[in-house]
């Protein structure tokens, strides 16, 4: 447990050393830099006329599709990498396993593409 | 002395910082250089002379571009969320600076040595899509959000294929540690063990899908000046602009240090005889960042639709695909075991 620990610290001090260093720049720019807001420095960027409405409006819906697909396939390869780390030591029944659990994936993936979730026109 | 260093809590901390700083100021000092090395690489491309004012040559046009971020005002849009705002750089550059704890430039040079290392580069480089959704999120503003949405969603769906490209290394090596998959391209023929022969179709995937991940041209979409200005950046100003910038050139360093150590043996000497060592692996990612230098000069940019279209229908079921066919060829042993023994070393 130790040795594990002191293993993953490195990774600790990298994530404190990274923080310190956007902390500095950001805060440098803000201790230096003059500053001096209008309305219309600070208005949101538009093609010169003032913004309707709100940004954070509806958007296509095709996005979340893609992040849910997303997900299925990132949860796919998290299934495979034990098994392709383990690879040479596996057994007949552990390979044909995945090959099935692939093949389902495929079939699933073959629905979408069908379906039209991959449509981008 | 030595023993304070070894033994005691504080001594192990003190050297683990040492390293990590020996590691983080190299490294972003040398995208400084970068930046000026590409920048002169287009100009050259173009006919142009490019940076050549400050210092000689200009090669120190980087430094003076950096004190100009410092002394710029940090602008916060109206509607914008402030917290949010200045944590999405914050993320980005973070997350592309804790990836290079992992990564070794030499034999057991790993700062992190851990053995899960190349799952730990997949799922941080993951988080990376954070900073881009924050950041356009944040400003409040339409084309910052237009832009976040395209750059996430093209950043996870490259992601895919990325992660069933790795698969494929890892059936051949049997460990997720870069140093265990450099060891194990080691072999009598120099460089033609390196994965690059036996994995070849997979060395253009992972090429092509590290500059979309990076959002590089020719699939820097989100950055598209004519539709979307400059995506989901067009908000920030001074350093908190410049933490993105940085964050995206180090996660293209990075790409450059996976395509080395995945494909192009790592530390190892391409010749049988000749002495491994760090400058072979800097030397690679150099080699590498010209190339990605290159493609962004002379490549026209990509279509959205194209760009999906090419990530889903074209890239995953080939990488799908490969995946499989290595390993039916690795457990059955086909063509007399030979790839068996060339990729696995079975």
């Amino acid at each position: 447990m130790e040795e594990m620990l002191r293993e993953y610290l490195p990774i600790l001090v990298f994530l404190a050393v990274a923080v310190g260093l956007g902390l500095v720049l950001i805060l440098a720019a803000i201790l230096v830099a003059v500053r001096n807001p209008d309305p219309e420095k600070v208005s949101a960027y538009e093609c010169g006329f003032n913004a309707f409405d709100d940004a954070r409006m509806k958007f296509d819906v095709r996005f979340y599709l893609v992040s849910i697909l997303f997900i299925i396939f990132d949860l796919e390869i998290a299934m495979l990498f034990p098994w392709a780390v383990a690879f040479k030591d596996l057994s007949m029944v552990a390979f044909w396993s995945m090959m099935v659990f692939l093949g389902v994936l495929t079939i699933g993936f073959a629905y979408e593409w069908k379906k039209g979730a991959l449509e981008w026109e | 002395m030595a023993e304070f260093f070894t033994n005691t809590n504080l001594g192990i901390f003190l050297v683990i910082l040492a390293k990590t700083l020996l590691l983080i100021l190299p490294i972003v000092a040398s995208t400084a250089f970068l930046m000026y090395g590409e920048r002169k690489i287009w100009a050259a491309v173009q006919l142009r002379r490019g940076p050549n004012v400050v210092g000689a040559f200009g090669i120190l046009q980087s430094f003076a571009d950096f004190i100009k971020y410092i002394v710029k005002e940090v602008v916060f849009p109206a509607g914008a969320d402030r917290v949010v705002f200045l944590l999405a750089p914050m993320i980005s550059v973070v997350m592309a600076v804790i990836v290079w704890a992992v990564i070794p430039f030499g034999d057991g040079w790993a700062i992190a040595d851990i053995n899960v290392a190349i799952l730990y580069v997949f799922a941080v480089s993951s988080l990376e899509v954070y900073g881009v959704i924050m950041g356009g999120w944040a400003s409040n503003s339409k084309y910052p959000f237009l832009g976040s949405l395209r750059s996430a969603a093209q950043m996870i769906s490259y992601e895919v294929s990325i992660g069933l490209i790795i698969i494929g290394i890892i059936i051949s090596t049997g460990s997720l540690n870069f140093g265990d998959i450099v060891n194990a391209q080691k072999g009598n023929y120099g460089l033609l063990n390196w994965y690059w022969l036996p994995h070849l179709p997979m060395l253009f995937l992972f090429y092509i899908s590290a500059l979309a991940e990076t959002n590089r041209p020719p699939f820097d979409l989100p950055e598209a000046e004519s539709e979307l200005v400059a995506g989901y950046q067009v908000e920030y100003s001074s350093t908190p602009f410049m933490l993105f910038f940085l964050g995206e050139l180090l996660a293209m360093v990075l790409m450059t240090a996976l395509v080395t150590l995945l494909f192009f043996g790592g530390w190892l000497s391409p010749i049988p005889g000749i002495s491994d060592g760090l400058l072979w692996m800097v030397g690679k990612m150099f080699l590498v960042y010209f190339t990605f230098s290159m493609v962004k000069a002379i490549t026209p940019r990509y279509r959205y639709d194209q760009l999906m279209r090419l990530g889903w229908k074209v890239f995953l079921p080939l990488s799908l695909a490969w995946v499989v066919i290595v390993s039916f060829l690795a457990k059955f042993e086909a063509f007399g075991g030979v790839y068996a023994r060339w990729a696995i070393g079975g």
